[in-house]
């Protein structure tokens, strides 16, 4: 399982990615394959708000259905709307083409309290043995 | 093991595939009154020529039809149907009697109450007994099925909240919770907050101390809680939520594992919902609709839905209730339902009542030592009336728990209820009721050693299965991702 050196991780699974003053966020590898096959994935407008810790927007799978939960706070900019057409993109490509949407953050400094990819492993390891 | 290649079973076609132009399964004398004309009636936009593609098929196509169709359908009246969670019950023979007797079966909701005593009689004396197994002042027979129930009981607090002068805006929920207990409090307008359970599968006290403030309506509690573990520190939770002016919702849908042996009212709970389709053996979904009596403390009795049956002077009457929160249902609610519930809590009696959930916790309690070697159990027991195993040593050999579960049918079972609940990774949920024999109960555990086996030595068997219904392993994704909803001529 992947979990690239230069993203930031919560424990509900979700990633961050910032660039350019913008941080893009998705769901992780561990996430994609625990829910298994994803079926639907809703997600907030642009110019829309998100709260660090508050949902933004669900995936359901064959399995269950997820909240999905903001890393940053801050402004929707980019939703990534081919998904809501071909949510298996979140299954292939968690880190690439399965990206959720693009935040303007109203404090990047939200991010410092996030998991970096070593300590995100040794966390899925550790719920993995319940 | 039973791969008889002769089990597999034809798909039956749809009606509209079967039949032949002018076809007919009636016939009907002549008319003896001059046709109308629709259209002149209702209008041109109301009305329709013809319908393409219905069906045009004789009483024998139809017949064969749905008795086909019934004979590869799985019932509890066929065998075992573990799922946890839902408590697939028997639903006895006796109750079917009860309710079809004309005198309830004919009997109509707007007679006057005068020829409808024995009905209220039965609703009355029904209520006392929820009450009586509950330790709760009056229960409403109205609401539908359990998930209105629960938006039953949320209203009254809402009601009860607002009379203290403030409705308060969030209410407390575990990670265990069943999806409907989120869902009733959104309807009601309030903020859902989810506690986390500890490692033992329990909410603890310093969990609930750490999100009650003066702001929460209400905590929703299940107990015993999904993962048929009953939450022991239920007196404490519920001191600290009244400590600073909370209620406390009892989920009953697993209340088949204590009636009869602890009432919920005597440890703090307010409102509670009773799920008459599981505990009180009355059949679910396609069998017959649910009944989800909601029971409250003598705090709350002011606020139950109007109307409610009392007895006065020797007489049964049903009364409104100027400050409830309004009717949630027509009339009674499913009084069919009723009945049984009646039924079968006069057959058994009370101690009867008691021995049921002592046996659901005690079949439980056999199947985990059963199997509790050869799958991963999260949490080593005793449990109550359902355990939960997962696939963690199956995953080696690529077998995870759908695999399992499809492969269960082909040893005539139906499957457990899986992944869930949410908080065990790829949990499969068995739930055997106290209905099942000793025989039945090895030979379901003999089936899950077999499957187990089979994983390691022959994984292909449990990835590919089931082989011995009419259709082979579905797809699930593609029928989420591109459901076809409407059938269409070719």
């Amino acid at each position: 399982m992947e979990f690239p050196e230069d993203l930031k991780y919560t424990k509900q699974h979700e990633w961050a990615r910032p660039a350019d003053g913008r941080v893009t966020v998705g769901i992780t590898d561990y996430a994609q394959d625990s829910l298994g096959e994803l079926v639907y994935v809703e997600l907030p407008e642009v110019g829309s708000e998100v709260s660090k810790e508050d949902t933004f927007g669900v995936v359901e799978s064959v399995k269950a259905v997820s909240d999905l939960f903001a890393p940053v706070s801050g402004s929707v900019v980019e939703v990534n709307t081919a998904l809501v057409e071909s949510p298996e993109m979140l299954n292939s490509d968690p880190y690439g083409d399965g990206w959720l949407i693009v935040v303007d953050p109203s404090d990047v400094a939200e991010l410092d309290d996030m998991m970096d990819a070593k300590e995100y492993a040794d966390f899925v390891e550790a719920e993995k043995k319940g | 093991m039973n791969r008889d290649p002769r089990a597999k079973q034809t798909l039956e076609p749809l009606l509209f595939e079967k039949g032949s132009p002018g076809r007919r399964g009636y016939s009907l004398p002549p008319a003896d009154v001059p046709a109308a004309d629709a259209a002149a009636l209702y209008g041109k936009e109301s009305t329709r020529e013809a319908v393409e593609g219905f069906p045009e098929i004789s009483e024998i196509d139809v017949v064969r039809h749905y008795t086909r169709l019934s004979r590869q359908n799985y019932g509890v009246d066929v065998g075992m149907y573990p799922l946890g969670s839902c408590t697939m019950k028997y639903n006895p023979k006796l109750n079917e009697w009860a309710a079809r007797l004309p005198e309830f079966a004919r009997s109509h909701p707007l007679q006057p109450v005068e020829i409808s005593q024995g009905l209220l009689e039965l609703m009355y004396r029904l209520e006392q007994i929820l009450c009586e197994v509950s330790g709760m002042a009056r229960v409403t027979l109205q609401p539908a099925a359990g998930a209105q129930g629960e938006l039953t009981g949320m209203l009254m607090v809402r009601a009860y909240q607002k009379a203290k002068g403030n409705p308060r805006k969030k209410v407390l929920i575990p990670d265990t919770a069943h999806g409907t207990n989120p869902a009733s409090c959104t309807l009601c307008d309030y903020e859902v907050v989810s506690m986390k359970t500890g490692p033992t599968g329990l909410l603890e006290p310093r969990e609930v101390a750490a999100h009650m403030d003066e702001e929460v309506a209400a905590l929703m509690l299940t107990n015993p809680n999904t993962c048929g573990l009953f939450e022991k520190h239920i007196v404490e939770i519920a001191e600290i939520v009244h400590a600073k002016g909370g209620l406390v919702y009892f989920d009953g849908a697993n209340l088949n594992a204590l009636m009869g042996v602890a009432k919920p009212g005597h440890r703090g709970v307010d409102v509670m919902h009773f799920n008459l389709h599981k505990t009180f053996s009355t059949p679910h979904g396609g069998g017959g609709p649910g009944s989800g009596p909601v029971g409250v403390a003598e705090p709350l009795v002011r606020y139950l839905p109007t109307p409610i049956v009392n007895h006065r002077e020797g007489a049964y009457v049903i009364e409104e209730l100027p400050e409830s929160i309004g009717k949630v249902k027509s009339f009674n609610g499913h009084v069919g339902m009723h009945i049984r519930a009646y039924a079968f809590a006069l057959a058994l009696g009370g101690e009867g009542l008691a021995d049921s959930s002592r046996h659901a916790v005690l079949n439980a309690n056999y199947l985990l030592a059963k199997l509790r070697d050869v799958y991963h159990a999260p949490y080593p027991g005793p449990v109550m009336h359902e355990c939960i195993l997962t696939d963690r040593k199956q995953n080696a050999h690529g077998v995870k728990t759908l695999d399992i579960a499809k492969r269960l049918m082909d040893y005539g079972y139906h499957p457990p209820t899986i992944y869930f609940p949410l908080v065990v990774p790829g949990a499969l949920m068995i739930e055997p009721t106290e209905s099942e024999s000793l025989e039945t109960l090895d030979a379901f555990a003999d089936s899950m050693r077999a499957i187990a086996a089979e994983a390691a030595d022959w994984p292909e068997l449990v990835t590919g299965a089931p082989f011995t219904t009419p259709v082979a392993r579905l797809d699930e994704v593609t029928a989420a991702r591109k459901p076809i909803l409407r059938w269409l001529p070719e």
